[in-house]
């Protein structure tokens, strides 16, 4: 199977909105379906660099997303700001083990895992690697999976700052981690978008 | 496996030029994410203000990660940490600051918890109930850095960037004052007691008061402070006067101040001027006794009835007071002196003008070499109380002040009754000594003499009654006829003076003569004056005879 017909070493491309089947064009510039007009790619195009980009923009924006606080609540008895992590660590002290738990998953551990996971995928084809091409593809398809819930964190703090607004008495109010923890989510989510699987198994394919 | 199509069925895609800066512009997106988080962390940064440590007797309400630290109710930093001091004596918070407190951190800013607290005066941080405890702070204007302090205990009364000046009085005793006390200018409030406490020594009180700006030029280097804690209830010849500042100087004490007329024009008082804090308004109001002399008296008697603050008096103007009485064992010889020290005020005796002339204790030199002694003198017979009198004794021994132990001694005399005593005992001595028995004996003895005198006496008028009187009738007779015989003789004597008369008569020559001899004597009496005269000039002539002067 090393050697298997696939549509990019004969030579042919898809159309992604119309699904028709055309040659791809021998010489350079942009395809385009003959029939609907759409850009045709035999892979997603500058998928790699991409994917690179927003992978690097995620790491960056990570580190304020969980140094800065997340929340300011200030009430009549004072104010109060939590980061992600003293977040995690009140509960655990206040003895709610299992919400500490899903929080620290839901808001640590899963953007983190997932851009490891990322990083791991970009530079082995990045470096043309052949180790356990299944298995990679797997680990690509949790991270689409589980991408979407480590919104949860942005989620509680926006519904409390929407529900707790008794001005005087007590406020919530979003503090500048969210937005950046926001963007690590949607960055990490293009990220793994922008990635295409199937540039694992095309270095399979040239392997002899 | 179905054959693949013939490439020829299937349409070719269409070509379009590449534009390829289009794939660059991905890279946008983590330039903008490491701007941003570039700029969050130089904020970060930034904004991170320095780190101090307070030190507090007590961590009560002071939470880590909670207990905030606020300027005029600004919040600039809160409490990381609460841990002990090196000896565990204190408690330390470590306060992480922001940028804008940096400036603030200087040696003399203080720093206090704010909790709520109830005093007579005010009550305060009502606010921090529900919010909890909070840091205060009060900037300092020290240009030293600091970054350890060490909190109050107390919230400070008065903060540093209050306009007003802060003084220093010194009294007596604490009175009812307090820290929070008010101090009043003609009934206004116009400051507050800060802090007092007591002298080095132990021997008095030493307050800090503030007075508010514009009031503070009403304090000048001669203002009279008292303590007006109280009532002032005065008798005296005008009536009862009740005097009192106000309601709440009446429950809380207070301390007010004047300035005397003749000096209210002079430049307000410097920063931390020292004043004397007086007990009333009417010592306050004295004179100043600018010029202070102590001097030692030595009191040959007991000084019993003599107590601390006794007037030393001169003809009833108190001019000092007694400050110490003490014993004084002279090992060598024995004795046993008893040192009275006062405090003289030469001012109350003379002008401040006239002082001046006066070098130290010339006056009181002057009025000891003019007879002037101290002397004990029992101010009231009822409570034996004794006072010191100075005053003119022109009898005493002459004495001069003598310098003893490093101190002018003022010479002393015996006071009255203590001379009565004297004289008294020495009267009893002498009387005691006489031989009173014998004299008595001897008395009686003579009376029983004199009795037998008398007896004999009588006895004698007895004979010379029965006796002499018919000789004595006799003799009156012989007397009698004696006269009659004197009478005539008499009568011949005027006979006998009629002729001197005629011979003594106005044209007699016999007094005519005797004219002329008198007038010859007086002439002669005249020349004998002159020639005294000349003599009396020229001695010499006696010997050499009368030079007649040439005419010149």
């Amino acid at each position: 199977m090393s050697a298997a017909p696939t549509a990019a070493r004969l030579g042919l491309l898809a159309c992604e909105v119309c699904r028709l089947l055309s040659r791809a064009p021998h010489s350079r510039g942009t395809a385009h379906c003959p029939r609907c007009g759409a850009a045709l790619h035999a892979r997603k195009p500058a998928s790699l660099v991409r994917t690179w980009a927003f992978l690097i923009a995620a790491m960056i924006l990570y580190v304020p997303a969980n140094t800065l606080p997340i929340m300011d609540t200030s009430s009549l008895f004072g104010t109060q700001s939590n980061t992600i992590f003293s977040g995690v660590a009140y509960l655990w002290t206040s003895g709610s083990f299992v919400l500490a738990l899903v929080v620290f998953i839901a808001s640590v551990m899963v953007p983190l895992a997932k851009m490891i996971a990322l990083t791991v995928l970009a530079l082995s084809v990045q470096l043309r690697a052949t180790w356990h091409p299944r298995t990679r593809t797997r680990l690509y398809r949790v991270i689409e999976f589980i991408g979407r819930w480590s919104m949860l964190d942005i989620y509680v703090v926006t519904i409390l700052a929407a529900l707790v607004h008794v001005s005087t008495l007590a406020s919530i109010q979003a503090g500048p981690a969210a937005a950046a923890f926001g963007a690590v989510v949607v960055l990490t989510m293009f990220a793994s978008a922008s990635f295409d699987p199937r540039l694992i198994w095309d270095v399979m394919g040239e392997q002899p | 496996m179905p054959q693949p199509p013939d490439s020829a069925d299937i349409p070719e895609a269409r070509v379009t030029p590449q534009r390829r800066w289009s794939l660059q512009l991905v890279w946008l997106i983590p330039i903008v994410a490491a701007l941003i988080g570039g700029g969050l962390a130089l904020q970060a940064v930034l904004q991170r203000g320095p780190t101090i440590t307070i030190s507090f007797s007590t961590a009560e309400g002071l939470e880590p990660q909670k207990t905030r630290v606020k300027y005029r109710s600004v919040d600039i930093g809160r409490v990381t940490a609460v841990g002990f001091s090196r000896d565990r004596k204190r408690v330390v918070a470590t306060v992480e600051l922001s940028k804008e407190a940096e400036p603030f951190l200087v040696a003399d800013t203080r720093f206090w918890v704010v909790r709520p607290r109830v005093s007579a005066t005010q009550i305060s941080g009502l606010g921090t109930l529900l919010s909890g405890a909070y840091i205060g702070m009060d900037p300092g204007k020290s240009g030293e850095s600091r970054r350890a302090f060490v909190g109050l205990d107390v919230p400070p009364i008065v903060t540093i960037d209050r306009p007003g000046h802060h003084f220093t009085l010194h009294a007596e005793d604490l009175g009812s004052l307090d820290v929070g006390s008010p101090v009043y200018f003609r009934r206004v409030h116009v400051g507050t007691v800060v802090a007092y406490e007591l002298d080095q020594d132990g021997k008095g009180v030493q307050f800090r008061v503030f007075v508010n700006a514009p009031y503070d030029r009403f304090v000048k280097p001669d203002t009279r402070f008292w303590q007006a804690s109280g009532l002032d209830l005065t008798l005296d010849a005008s009536g009862i006067k009740l005097n009192t500042e106000s309601v709440a100087s009446l429950l809380l004490g207070g301390i007010a101040f004047q300035t005397p007329a003749e000096s209210a024009q002079a430049p307000p008082a410097k920063e931390n001027a020292s004043f004397a804090l007086y007990p009333d308004r009417s010592i306050a109001m004295r004179l100043p006794d600018t010029a202070e002399e102590t001097y030692t008296m030595v009191f040959d008697e007991s000084v019993r009835g003599l107590s601390i603050g006794a007037p030393v008096d001169f003809r009833g103007v108190v001019i000092g007071e007694v400050a110490a009485i003490g014993v004084d064992f002279d090992a060598k010889s024995g004795d046993v002196r008893i040192p009275v020290q006062v405090r003289l005020y030469p001012d109350r005796l003379l002008g401040k003008a006239k002082r001046e002339a006066l070098s130290h204790g010339a006056l009181i030199n002057k009025l000891v070499a003019r007879g002037v002694r101290a002397q004990l003198r029992s101010g009231s017979l009822l409570t034996g109380q004794l006072y010191v009198a100075l005053d003119y004794f022109p009898d005493a021994p002459k004495a001069a002040v003598r310098m003893r132990g490093g101190r002018a001694e003022i010479p002393t005399v015996a006071s009255s009754l203590k001379e009565l005593q004297t004289t008294l005992l020495r009267l009893a001595r002498k009387l005691d000594k006489l031989p009173l028995q014998g004299t008595v004996a001897d008395a009686r003895k003579s009376l029983q003499a004199l009795q037998a005198t008398l007896a004999a006496t009588e006895r004698a008028v007895n004979h010379v009654d029965s006796d002499l009187t018919p000789q004595a009738v006799r003799t009156l007779a012989d007397l009698s006829q004696t006269l009659a015989s004197a009478q005539k003789t008499l009568a011949g004597a005027q006979r006998s003076l009629a002729g001197v008369n005629g011979m003594l008569a106005e044209n007699a020559p016999m007094r005519r003569q005797l004219l002329d001899a008198l007038r010859q004597f007086a002439r002669a009496a005249e020349s004998l004056r002159s020639l005294a005269d000349y003599l009396e000039r020229n001695p010499g002539a006696i010997l050499r005879g009368r030079i007649e002067r040439q005419p010149q």
